[in-house]
């Protein structure tokens, strides 16, 4: 049976659901409570679990998540919220040092079944510290599970199983999705490390995850328009990585193309391209690509739409992927993208 | 008895003018309004066993320091000064309360009941856990500075939510109290009214800095700016903060929230056995700690209370060489982990990735069989 929902209702129902079904689940952050978060995510719970299970903290990243250590101590499943990507970096340490590490010190004594709901990405036309995508930082972190949802489906199930695991999970939410419609089946189970094929393609393959994968799924409909087959991926976790799959497509299309808002260096697209390149080296017919936001700061949304992937940016990829005529066409040297001078700032 | 009246701060702190005590140097008792009503029941045999206690950490203390020197651990943070510090909040604690402390806390290991060989092999770096945390309800010892007092506050408001007769204590420096996390642990169990106890060892150097670098006030008026009441106690007289403890905890048991003991004490030994204590501070100040030693003074406490002080020493002594010798066996003799280790218990669902790299790992390993 299913129900036609938006991805913030469709998390509304996985938290809702996961309280339901386990009196040790409770759910802390600022906001959450009375008002039912900024994104109206939490809407309803703290009227229908109460203030002692839908906690309202004090304004304090690094306390929500060390206490919410302290009450995995006890047996709690904490479901903690961070308001926004770019308020996360208060509770690093905690999340890093402690979340991460206190299975792995005690020797498997410690369990911290704790998640960490993240509103994330951009083309939300926001001020600063309200568009980041910062997974990579830690996904780049052992211990810890990072996941991310494409449709109100992904975030049902996923979040389901987020809140399941014995091991914490970062749940990244694509924000700017969130009033997106999708049909949504509770009964659908799914787990945290196994990537989606979600478009088959005999071509080139596109890995994406979270807000990117619906604009790489238009791409696969405008490509086949021009008899180009497109493959998509939805990777769903970022860490770990799900290679295999990916593997086994570039095996079959022999072209890669990798798509995130997060900017490329050191990220989930430098991580994937190196693995696919260890593994299916042979396989690849043309050097993979990537489009992803530029390696700058999220800049003024005035302009987050030249930052972020976009449907041509994704095409022009696979264009290049497959020696097609693209915007670096008589640009093949590398030098003559190369600024001439470097001495300047500007 | 209503002793802490919630006001507006200095009024929430008691202590600040002088360090609140109940031993004298010469071990006579000064009478104190309000710890003596908390040390009623404490006869010649309870103060015989908090000698003990003591006796048994100092020797514990002394033992691993020697054992660093001579190469069978790789580090060591001494103790040595704080022993009634730990030893009097730690007799204070219920079995089922909870201790959130950092990398110094040895005397609250010892009673809690850690394993003496499990915990040698943090210090061999063997392992970086030492005992079992559910087991004798003390958390992994932590390094990061004031990040278990956050730990500490979130087990009280679980344990609160559970309505569980249970108490956090949670124990830190004074370099700590300059954390944001120890700040943020202050706010939160205060608006929470969290069952756990602030235990700040104030043993005047965070490595080289004197507190005075933390702090321009005395660091037990800090918490009154949260509400927080605050005891600061002679952290060198174990009856005092055994009974600071006790109020702490009944407090924290009955609904009365959190309450936060500055223990001013001192540091006798360098940070840890990498460091020099002579760049940074002028031995002569030692003098004056080593007149307040926390054991002597108990000593001469038991004399004037008739105690044969013969025998206490000896039973002590038997009881703190059996324990050296069961450290350094388990210091000389631990098995170091195998490299299989690396990848134990990183997740609770191994995953295919790092189960990959083990046998990547096992592999490599097997080809160079003999070659080294």
């Amino acid at each position: 049976m299913s129900e036609t929902l938006t991805l913030a209702k469709a998390v509304n129902a996985a938290l809702s659901d996961a309280l339901e079904g386990d009196d040790r689940v409770l759910l802390m952050g600022e906001d959450i409570g009375k008002l039912g978060g900024v994104f109206r995510v939490t809407d309803g719970l703290q009227a229908r679990f109460g203030p002692q299970r839908v906690i309202d903290s004090p304004l304090a990243e690094s306390a929500i998540i060390g206490t919410a250590i302290g009450m995995s101590y006890r047996g709690f499943r904490v479901v903690a919220e961070i308001q926004f990507d770019g308020f996360i970096y208060p509770a690093f340490d905690q999340i890093v040092a402690q979340v991460a590490k206190l299975r792995y010190r005690s020797r498997g004594r410690v369990a911290m079944p704790l998640t960490i709901r993240v509103p994330y990405g951009g083309a939300i036309g926001s001020v600063e510290h309200h568009s980041e995508s910062p997974e990579s930082y830690f996904a780049h972190t052992a211990g810890l599970r990072v996941v991310t949802a494409s449709t109100p489906q992904e975030a049902y199930s996923t979040l389901r199983a987020a809140i399941a695991s014995d091991d914490p999970v970062l749940f990244f939410e694509p924000k700017g999705k969130y009033y997106s419609k999708g049909e949504v089946d509770r009964s659908i189970v799914r787990d945290l490390e196994t990537a989606n094929v979600v478009a088959s393609g005999r071509d080139v393959t596109i890995a994406a995850y979270g807000p990117t994968v619906e604009t790489a799924l238009r791409a696969a409909i405008a490509a086949a328009d021009e008899g180009i087959e497109v493959e998509v991926i939805d990777l769903r976790a970022i860490s770990p990585l799900d290679v295999d799959t990916v593997v086994a497509s570039v095996r079959r299309t022999g072209r890669l193309v990798v798509t995130h808002e997060a900017p490329a260096e050191s990220s989930v697209s430098s991580e994937l391209i190196a693995s696919v390149a260890e593994r299916a080296f042979p396989f690849l017919e043309a050097a993979p690509e990537r489009v992803t936001g530029y390696d700058s700061p999220y800049p003024p949304s005035a302009v987050e739409h030249d930052y972020l992937p976009s449907l041509d940016r994704l095409l022009d990829a696979v264009d290049r992927t497959l020696g097609r005529r693209n915007s670096r066409t008589g640009l093949d040297d590398p030098s003559a993208l190369a600024p001439a001078t470097t001495g300047a700032a500007r | 008895m209503s002793i802490i009246v919630p006001a507006p701060h200095p009024e929430l702190a008691v202590g600040l003018d002088s360090p609140l005590t109940v031993l004298d140097l010469d071990g006579t008792r000064i009478a104190n309004e309000l710890l003596d009503p908390h040390l009623t029941d404490i006869d010649e045999s309870a103060l015989t066993t908090l000698y003990v206690d003591m006796v048994r950490v100092r020797r514990l203390d002394t033992e691993a320091f020697a054992l660093t020197r001579q190469g069978h651990l790789v580090l060591w943070p001494p103790l040595l000064g704080q022993e009634a510090a730990q030893v009097g909040p730690a007799r204070a604690l219920a079995p089922q309360d909870w201790v959130f402390g950092s990398y110094r806390e040895h005397g609250f290991a010892l009673l809690r009941g850690a394993d003496m060989a499990e915990f040698a092999r943090i210090w061999k770096a063997f392992a970086h856990g030492g005992w079992d945390p559910h087991e004798i309800r003390m958390a992994p010892s932590q390094i990061i500075i004031g990040a278990q007092t956050l730990h500490g506050t979130g087990y009280a408001m679980a344990a609160k939510m559970d309505g569980a007769d249970e108490v956090a204590l949670t124990t830190f420096g004074d370099g700590a109290t300059s954390e944001g996390d120890v700040n943020e642990a202050l706010v939160w169990a205060s608006a929470f009214q969290a069952p756990v106890v602030f235990l700040c060892q104030n043993n005047q150097y965070a490595i080289s800095e004197p507190v005075a670098v933390q702090s321009g006030v005395p660091l037990a008026l800090r918490p009154t700016g949260f509400g927080i009441p605050s005891l600061r106690v002679d952290g060198n007289d174990v009856l005092a903060m055994h009974a600071a403890a006790r109020i702490a905890f009944d407090r924290a048991r009955s609904g009365g929230g959190p309450t936060f003991i500055e223990a001013v004490t001192y540091r006798r030994g360098p940070h840890t056995t990498t460091d020099d204590p002579k760049r940074y501070r002028d031995e002569a100040e030692m003098e004056a700690w080593i007149a307040k030693d926390p054991i002597d003074r108990v000593e001469r406490a038991l004399t004037r209370m008739g105690a044969n002080m013969e025998a206490v020493r000896a039973e002590a002594k038997i009881r703190a060489d059996q324990l050296a010798k069961e450290f350094r066996a388990a210091a000389e003799h631990a098995e170091p982990p195998t490299a299989d280790a690396i990848f134990d218990h990183v997740y609770a669902q191994p995953t295919k990735r790092l189960e990959r790299q083990r046998l990547e790992h096992r592999a490599f390993l097997a080809s160079i069989e003999g070659d080294r």
